[in-house]
C-alpha cells in the first residue's frame, strides 16, 4: 500500500519537475516564458504520435524533447528578435500548443500508446520496499532527477551560470562585460522548451499512455507556481514537485477511505494547493527579493 | 544574415492603425497554407473560413451571436491589460457568472417577473467580480502571481459548474443528463427582432462605448495608463497600484461573469458543463488585436467570431477538424504581437556588416 502510493506519487511529480526546472533555467537568465503549458502539450502530443508510429517509446522521449523547443524557438523568435511582450507571447505560446497538439492528436484519441517501460534490474529491484522506489523507475524519472542535479550545479559552480545569472539579473551590465545577452537568453528558453517537452512525453508515455485532448490539464502553469515556489533554486523545485504531487495523491487516496466528498472537489485539490502555495512563498518577502532575476519579463534591446 | 532593431524616434501611427491588419492578412495567408497541407484546395478553404460567414442573414446573426461574450470580456480585459495588470482568468469569471446567475432560476423555478432576468445579470456581475477579487486580493495582501491565481481559478470554477450540475443543481427530471432546469420566459434574454440576436450585444456595444469614454476623457482612464506605462510616476501623482489591481480585476472579472450569464440566458438557456467553447481565452486575443481600446476591441470580437463560425462551417463543408479555428487564434497572437514590434522599431535584414567580418579575420 504504502509502496504503490510512492510510485504514484513519483508519477505525479516527474512531469511537474521538468517543466519547473527548465522554466527554472529559463526565468534565472531573465525570461519569463508562460508557454510551459502549450510546449507540455505539445511535448505529449509529439511523444505519443512518435512512439505510436516507431513503436519507439525512446524516440518518442527524442520528438517530445524537440517538440517542445520548436515551440520555445518560436516564444525566442518573438521575445529577442522582435522583443515582443513576454507575458502575452508566453500565452500566445500555449493557445497554440494546445490548438495544434489537438489537431495533430486528433488521429490518436482512443488508441492505445506504447508504455515506457520500468527498468528492472535482478536482484536490486526485487529488494523489499525499496526496490522498486530506487531501482525500478522508467528512465525519465532518473533523468528528471540527475537534469535538476546537474542544472544546481552548472547554475551556481560554473562560468556559464554565472553568465546565466547575470543576464537575468542585469541584462545591461551583462551586456556592457561583452556578454551576448540575447544569445544567452535564447540557449535558457530553447533549454526550456525542450524539458517543458519532456514533461509532456512524460504523461503521455508514462503516466496514461494514451492521447487526450489537453491532457496536460494545466500542469504547466503549475509547474510555473513551482518555480516562484523554490524561489528559482533547483533542489527546492524538486523538493516542491515531490511535495505537491504527495498532497494530490493523498488527497485521492483519501477518497478511497470513504470520505464523503465529490470527486470534483478533489481534482480541484492541486489548483487550490498551488493556490495556498504560492500566497505562502510570496508572503516570504525576504526569500522573493533574495533570489528573483531582477530582469524577469524585461526585454532587452541592446544599443547600437 | 540578422534582424536588427532600430528604436524609430517616435511612435509610427501608421503602424498602430496598419498593424492589426497586417497581422489578419498574414493569418489568412498562413490559413491557406495550413489548408493546403491538410489537402484542401487553399482558396476555397479560405472562402468556407473566412468569407462565407459573411454570406447569410443567418451566419451574420450567428456572428453577431458569438461576438457579444468576445467583445463583453474583450473591453475588460483591455482595460487591466492597459494597466499593466494581467488577469488571464476571465474564462472562470465567465463561468462563475453564470453560476451565480442561475441560481435565480434554478432556486426560483417558476419566479417569472421582469425583475427576474434583472436578478440574474446583477448576480452574475457579481459572481464574476467575486472571482476576480480572489487573485487581486492574494496580489495585493500577498504578492502572489495573479496570472497564476487567476489561471488555476478557471479550473476550480470548471469543476464547481461540473459538481452542481452533476449534483445538487442537477435537473430532477432531466433524465440524469448534467443539466440544470432549462429558464423559462422573464428568464431569457429578449430577442432582437426574429433571429437568434438579443440584447446582449446592445450590452456589450455599450460597455465598449462607457469604457472608450473612461478611458480617453475620463482622470480614472488617465490613471490606468500611466499606472500602467510609468507605475512609479503613477505613485508620485498619488495613484495606489494596489487598488488599480482590485479595480481592473473587478471590472474585467464583472464584465466576464455578465458575459457568462447572458450567454446562459441568451444562447444555452440552461445551466450545464461546456458552456463556454473558449471565450475567455480569445478574448484575450482580442484585447490585443483590438490594440486594448475598447472600440478597436467591437471590431477584434467580430473577427473572433469569424474563427468560431468559420471553424464549424470547415468542419461540416470541408471535412477538416475544428480545431483549426484554435490553431489560426494562435497565429493570430503571434502575427499581432510581431507586428506591434513595426510600432516601436523599424526593422532592417542585415547581412554581415563591414565591421563584423573585419572583426572575424
Amino acid at each position: 500500500m504504502l509502496e504503490a502510493t510512492i510510485l504514484t506519487i513519483i508519477t505525479a511529480a516527474t512531469p511537474l519537475l521538468f517543466a519547473a526546472i527548465g522554466e527554472l533555467v529559463t526565468e534565472r537568465s531573465g525570461v519569463l516564458n508562460l508557454g510551459v503549458e502549450g510546449m507540455m502539450v505539445m511535448g505529449a502530443v509529439a511523444g505519443f504520435g512518435t512512439a505510436l508510429t516507431t513503436g519507439s517509446p525512446l524516440l518518442g522521449i527524442l520528438a517530445a524533447a524537440l517538440a517542445g523547443m520548436g515551440l520555445a524557438l518560436v516564444f525566442a523568435f518573438l521575445t529577442q528578435t522582435l522583443v515582443t511582450n513576454q507575458v502575452a507571447s508566453g500565452l500566445a505560446l500555449t493557445l497554440f500548443g494546445i490548438g495544434v497538439s489537438g489537431l495533430v492528436g486528433e488521429r490518436f484519441v482512443g488508441q492505445p500508446g506504447v508504455r515506457l517501460e520500468k527498468l528492472s534490474i535482478p536482484g536490486l529491484t526485487d529488494l523489499p520496499v525499496v526496490g522498486k522506489i530506487l531501482f525500478g523507475q522508467d528512465l525519465l524519472v532518473y533523468l528528471s532527477v540527475a537534469l535538476v542535479l546537474a542544472v544546481g550545479h552548472v547554475l551556481f559552480r560554473t562560468r556559464t551560470g554565472l553568465v546565466i545569472r547575470a543576464v537575468g539579473d542585469n541584462h545591461g551590465s551583462a551586456h556592457a562585460l561583452g556578454y551576448r545577452v540575447t544569445a544567452v537568453r535564447t540557449g535558457a528558453i530553447l533549454f526550456g522548451g525542450a524539458c517543458s517537452g519532456l514533461g509532456g512525453g512524460y504523461l503521455s508515455l508514462a503516466y496514461t499512455p494514451q492521447w487526450v485532448e489537453n491532457m496536460t490539464a494545466g500542469r504547466g502553469w503549475i509547474a510555473l507556481a513551482l518555480v516562484v515556489f523554490s524561489s528559482w533554486l533547483p533542489l527546492r523545485a524538486m523538493v516542491g514537485a515531490y511535495l505537491f504531487a504527495t498532497v494530490t495523491i493523498l488527497g485521492f487516496a483519501a477518497q478511497g477511505f470513504g470520505l464523503g466528498v465529490p470527486a470534483q472537489f478533489l481534482s480541484s485539490l492541486p489548483y487550490l494547493v498551488t493556490i495556498v502555495a504560492l500566497v505562502i512563498i510570496s508572503k516570504n518577502r525576504l526569500v522573493m527579493r533574495a533570489n528573483t532575476p531582477a530582469c524577469l519579463g524585461q526585454s532587452f534591446v541592446p544599443d547600437r | 544574415m540578422r534582424i536588427e532593431l532600430e528604436k524609430r524616434p517616435e511612435r509610427a501611427a501608421v503602424f498602430a492603425w496598419a498593424s492589426p491588419l497586417i497581422a489578419i492578412a498574414l493569418t489568412v495567408v498562413t490559413g491557406g497554407i495550413i489548408f493546403a497541407l491538410a489537402g484542401v484546395n487553399p482558396l476555397l478553404g479560405l472562402y468556407v473560413f473566412f468569407v462565407e460567414p459573411f454570406t447569410t442573414l443567418w451566419s451574420i446573426e450567428e456572428l453577431i451571436v458569438k461576438a457579444t461574450p468576445l467583445v463583453l470580456i474583450g473591453v475588460g480585459l483591455s482595460v487591466a491589460y492597459r494597466a499593466n495588470v494581467w488577469n488571464i482568468g476571465a474564462e472562470g469569471q465567465f463561468t462563475m457568472g453564470a453560476v451565480f446567475g442561475a441560481a435565480v432560476p434554478i432556486l426560483a423555478t417558476s419566479w417569472n417577473t421582469p425583475l427576474t432576468l434583472v436578478a440574474m445579470l446583477v448576480l452574475g456581475v457579481i459572481g464574476g467580480m467575486v472571482w476576480g477579487a480572489i487573485p487581486a486580493l492574494l496580489k495585493t495582501k500577498t504578492g502572489a502571481n495573479e496570472i497564476l491565481t487567476s489561471l488555476m481559478l478557471v479550473y476550480v470554477a470548471g469543476l464547481l459548474l461540473d459538481w452542481l450540475v452533476r449534483g445538487p443543481w442537477r435537473d430532477p427530471k432531466g433524465y440524469n443528463f448534467p443539466k440544470s432546469v432549462s429558464f423559462e420566459d422573464w428568464q431569457t434574454m429578449p430577442l432582437l427582432g426574429e433571429g437568434r440576436v438579443n440584447i446582449g450585444a446592445l450590452v456589450a456595444l455599450a460597455a465598449a462605448l462607457i469604457l472608450w469614454v473612461v478611458m480617453s476623457r475620463t482622470l480614472k482612464g488617465f490613471e490606468v495608463r500611466v499606472l500602467g506605462q510609468a507605475p512609479r510616476a503613477g505613485r508620485f501623482a498619488g495613484f495606489s497600484s494596489d487598488r488599480m489591481v482590485l479595480f481592473a480585476f473587478l471590472l474585467s472579472g464583472g464584465l466576464a461573469g455578465l458575459a457568462g450569464i447572458m450567454e446562459l440566458a441568451g444562447t444555452v438557456g440552461q445551466l450545464q458543463p461546456g458552456i463556454s467553447p473558449g471565450y475567455g481565452f480569445t478574448a484575450i486575443i482580442v484585447a490585443f488585436l483590438g490594440r486594448l481600446n475598447p472600440i478597436g476591441v467591437v471590431f477584434a470580437g467580430l473577427v473572433l467570431a469569424v474563427s468560431y463560425l468559420g471553424g464549424e462551417a470547415a468542419q461540416v463543408g470541408l471535412g477538416i477538424s475544428d480545431k483549426t479555428a484554435r490553431v489560426f487564434q494562435g497565429i493570430l497572437l503571434f502575427y499581432i504581437l510581431a507586428c506591434d514590434t513595426l510600432i516601436l522599431y523599424r526593422i532592417r535584414i542585415v547581412g554581415r556588416s563591414p565591421a563584423e567580418g573585419r572583426a572575424h579575420a
